[in-house]
């Protein structure tokens, strides 16, 4: 469900994959945890998300909001439709600051 | 909630499908009834809405054409045929089907998947359904919600949407729902014009719980939907939110109430507003300076915004106390219901508990009588009734009327009587008796044997029964009444009933019952109960293979229950069922005999004479007495007992009654009445005769419950052992 790789200057690169939901939550708080400790920037993709429930979605937007206070730079750089349709409902697409193309965002 | 969501949206999906059984079926007799068509599509859409909240897609998607085809009849474009009405009943038991796939969480079998397609081409040939599923025909036809702008009147906010306010508590997602249902359950009624996810934690990642819900969603929700409607889509949450909805164009006082509300957010509520487009800016800095000019003159303490409102002038107080007991009675609504859903087995706690403290209250009794203190018993008959009053209402508790379970046997007669091509009419009576809800549940099954029978063996074919004079429509009967403290259930039929030559010939071609041996007409009839026998001619898929009736009185005699038959040949048949009213509590009548206490249920008793006025020749053990012209059998409970005393010389009998049969029991002392709360007797003690359990005594002591029904029996089985020279055999089929 979670794997993460260093990438230059402190940055890391998570993957996340299969279901997202309260069964996986507090396994993702830890994952989530151990990364942002160490480091400076971390992107996220998503793409291959096949469910996302509020619980882990809540975590991902804590985790955002640390870091931002942190001054370190957290993203979302790909999305599953799972995953898009979760950021649709919450009307939180702007959130976590990375590019979507989508069209149902657009007509908000 | 103690038990799963999902199980209260099963529970209430059943009443629905019952209730939407219930209207099919009285369509069939009144068709066109507006009522009763307006009935079944609530039916249907709240089965739908609640599978929404859940996401049992399978189940939207197949209620969603069925609920479509139920408007256009509401709307008068289609019509209500019969072929639809069957139809619709075949699709009332596929949600069935599907309620119960998506609650166990088991995949649809793919004859289920198969039926779903039948029924689904089949409603679209009466109505041209959309194929477009809910989302896109639910959708209302509503412009995009308009920019405020232009003048913005002083009271009102200019605003067409819906404001939905929720806060869950920290347990929802725990309890299996998460926020994301209900939005999307949202965008099926109207269109989220702009959701703002609230994040409310206040900790840092690393001390959240990962299954905490720290989320808060704000709505502007643009949508045709009533309060109401809207409110309802959050009924499996009502504990675990706090719910706000606030109508289109709603005052502005009714958005300060919200900042209000949400007191150690509103810096962040206020900008939230004014995002939804809920407030303007301006609204929300008039709304602001108010409260805060308000806290400032009242020196750090926060008076409530009414009194502002009215300090500054504003507004009548009038108004505002108005607008306040307005609010407080439209919250009242959203927590008040006509009826609660508890778990059976909190019920089952209260009751032990009211039986416990039933015990107490007579031990303190006791013991006010012995202190022979006239003002402590006075006061413990006070306590007496009370406690007398709540053990009833507590009793009542577990009661429900049988109607319901009737009703559904409509359905079954219905089904059968188009298989059997007969012609046949369920008439119900007393269905508002009530009855423990264990025991209706149990019942079922053999009701449903027993009609079942009446339709297939009792009822004629049509030529038959008009060859004979009858009404082409034959009659099957449920009738249900209080009788002597139990309550009897009858199944009727006008049929050919029971031919004794028959079965009797029968039984003994089986060996139940020996040449020569004549038989009284009941117990004629009773052999139909036994294991194996049958008269039918012909073996259909309903009845007829000799199975079932014994498994019949099986369970009914598990429920202390027996069961009588009563028939005129070529005029019908009645099978009467008797129940004991409850299971937990009796009023009692305590007897002893040598040292033991016995109680007697004292519904079945019937009165207590002295053996010394019935008997007036010498000591001598009689089997019989005469009780005003009627032979009385007797039982001499200290023999059937073992007890190894003396006989004392003023004896009493006990007359009990139970159906038809009067037996008398022989005891030393009568004691007087007993509220009593029966004790099952352990799992060793189940097979042993003539007694139902135990209680305690307000001394302590242990006292036997009787079990008169089973008393009589062994009185009525030793006589006619004895009488008639009977072989074992017989005395066995005769009452067993």
């Amino acid at each position: 469900m979670w794997q993460a790789k260093k990438t230059r200057q402190g940055g890391y690169a998570a993957k996340l994959s299969g279901e997202l939901n309260i069964y996986n939550a507090a396994k993702l708080k830890d994952e989530l945890m151990a990364v942002l400790e160490r480091c400076t920037s971390l992107s996220v993709d998503m793409s291959e998300v096949s469910e996302l429930d509020t619980s882990c979605f809540q975590l991902l937007v804590q985790a955002k909001k640390e870091c931002a206070k942190a001054g370190k730079d957290m993203r979302i750089t790909a999305h599953s439709p799972a995953v898009l349709e979760v950021l649709d409902l919450y009307g939180m697409e702007s959130y976590f600051g990375d590019p979507i193309i989508l069209t149902t965002a657009t007509d908000r | 909630m103690a038990e799963r969501p999902q199980d209260t949206f099963f529970e209430e999906s059943n009443e629905m499908l019952a209730a939407m059984e219930n209207a099919l079926l009285a369509l069939e007799q009144a068709p066109g009834d507006a009522d009763l068509i307006n009935s079944l599509f609530r039916s249907v859409h709240t089965i739908k809405g609640t599978a929404g909240v859940f996401g049992f897609d399978g189940v939207v998607s197949f209620t969603h054409v069925v609920e479509s085809a139920l408007d256009k009849v509401r709307a008068g474009e289609l019509e209500l045929t019969s072929e639809l009405n069957t139809l619709l009943l075949s699709c009332r038991d596929h949600i069935a089907v599907l309620v119960r796939h998506a609650v166990e969480d088991s995949v649809v079998s793919d004859a289920a998947a198969a039926r779903d397609r039948e029924l689904l081409a089949e409603l679209r040939q009466f109505a041209s359904v959309s194929t477009q599923g809910a989302v896109a025909a639910v959708a209302p036809e509503v412009k995009p919600a308009a920019k405020t702008g232009g003048v913005v009147p002083s009271v009102g906010v200019n605003n067409k949407n819906w404001h939905i306010s929720l806060r869950f508590s920290p347990e929802v997602l725990r309890h299996g729902m998460d926020p994301l249902s209900f939005l999307r359950y949202l965008t099926r009624m109207g269109e989220l014009a702009k959701v703002i996810f609230v994040n409310l934690c206040n900790c840092s990642l690393q001390e959240m719980d990962a299954e905490t819900c720290y989320t808060g969603l704000e709505i502007s929700f643009c949508s045709d939907a009533d309060r109401e409607k809207i409110e309802r889509v959050f009924d499996f949450v009502r504990e675990d939110c706090r719910l706000v909805v606030l109508p289109p164009r709603a005052k502005i006082e009714e958005y300060l109430a919200l900042i209000e509300k949400m007191d150690n957010e509103q810096d962040r509520i206020g900008e939230m507003l004014v995002r939804c487009g809920a407030l303007t800016q301006r609204e929300l800095e008039e709304a602001l300076s108010l409260q805060g000019s308000a806290r400032e003159s009242a020196e750090g303490e926060a008076p409530r915004l009414g009194e502002v409102i009215v300090d500054r002038k504003m507004v009548a107080k009038e108004v505002v106390d108005k607008a306040l007991h307005r609010q407080q009675e439209n919250q009242g609504k959203t927590v008040i219901s006509h009826s609660i859903r508890v778990d059976a087995a909190k019920l089952d706690k209260l009751v032990n508990l009211v039986g416990e403290m039933v015990i107490a209250g007579a031990s303190t009794k006791l013991i006010a009588h012995t202190l022979g203190n006239s003002r402590l018993m006075e006061s413990m008959s006070v306590m007496s009734r009370l406690v007398e009053e709540i053990r009833d209402s507590a009793l009542r508790l577990r009661m429900i009327p049988i109607g319901d379970m009737f009703n559904r046997f409509q359905r079954v007669v219905r089904d059968v009587s188009k298989e059997l091509g007969k012609n046949i009419r369920l008439e119900v009576n007393g269905g508002d008796t009530e009855l423990d809800k264990t025991v209706i549940e149990k019942i079922s099954d053999p009701l449903m044997h027993l009609v079942r029978n009446a339709m297939d063996h009792g009822l004629e074919a049509h030529a038959e029964r008009s060859a004979s004079g009858k009404e082409e429509v034959g009659t099957v009967q449920l009738n249900a009444y209080h009788d002597a403290g139990s309550i009897v259930i009858e199944v009727a039929d006008d049929g050919r009933g029971l031919d004794e030559e028959r079965i009797l010939t029968k039984a003994r071609q089986q060996g139940l019952v020996a040449e020569g041996v004549t038989l009284q007409q009941q117990d004629i009839f009773r052999l139909i109960f036994e294991p194996g026998f049958s008269t039918a001619t012909a073996v259909t898929n309903l009845s007829g293979r000799g199975v079932g009736m014994d498994v019949v009185r099986k369970n009914i005699e598990a429920l202390r229950g027996s069961v009588d038959i009563e028939s005129e040949f070529g005029q019908g048949t009645i099978i009467r069922i008797r129940l004991p009213l409850t299971l937990a509590i009796i009023d009692g009548f305590l007897v002893t005999i040598g040292e033991s206490s016995y109680v007697i249920p004292l519904d079945m008793i019937h009165e207590c004479v002295e053996m010394e006025s019935l008997v007036n020749t010498g000591s001598g053990k009689r089997k019989h007495v005469n009780l005003r012209g009627e032979v009385l059998p007797l039982l001499y409970l200290r023999d059937f007992f073992a007890i190894d005393d003396q006989r004392v010389e003023r004896e009493n009998i006990v007359v009990v009654q139970f159906g038809s049969t009067k037996a008398g029991l022989v005891v030393d002392n009568l004691i007087g009445e007993f509220q009593t709360v029966i004790k099952p007797m352990g799992r060793i003690f189940r097979d042993l005769k003539g007694v139902s359990g135990s209680t305690i005594l307000g001394s302590g002591e242990v006292a036997i419950i009787l079990d008169v029904p089973g008393l009589i029996q062994e009185v009525a089985e030793h006589n006619v052992a004895v009488s008639a020279g009977m072989n074992e055999r017989n005395a066995m089929t005769v009452w067993h």
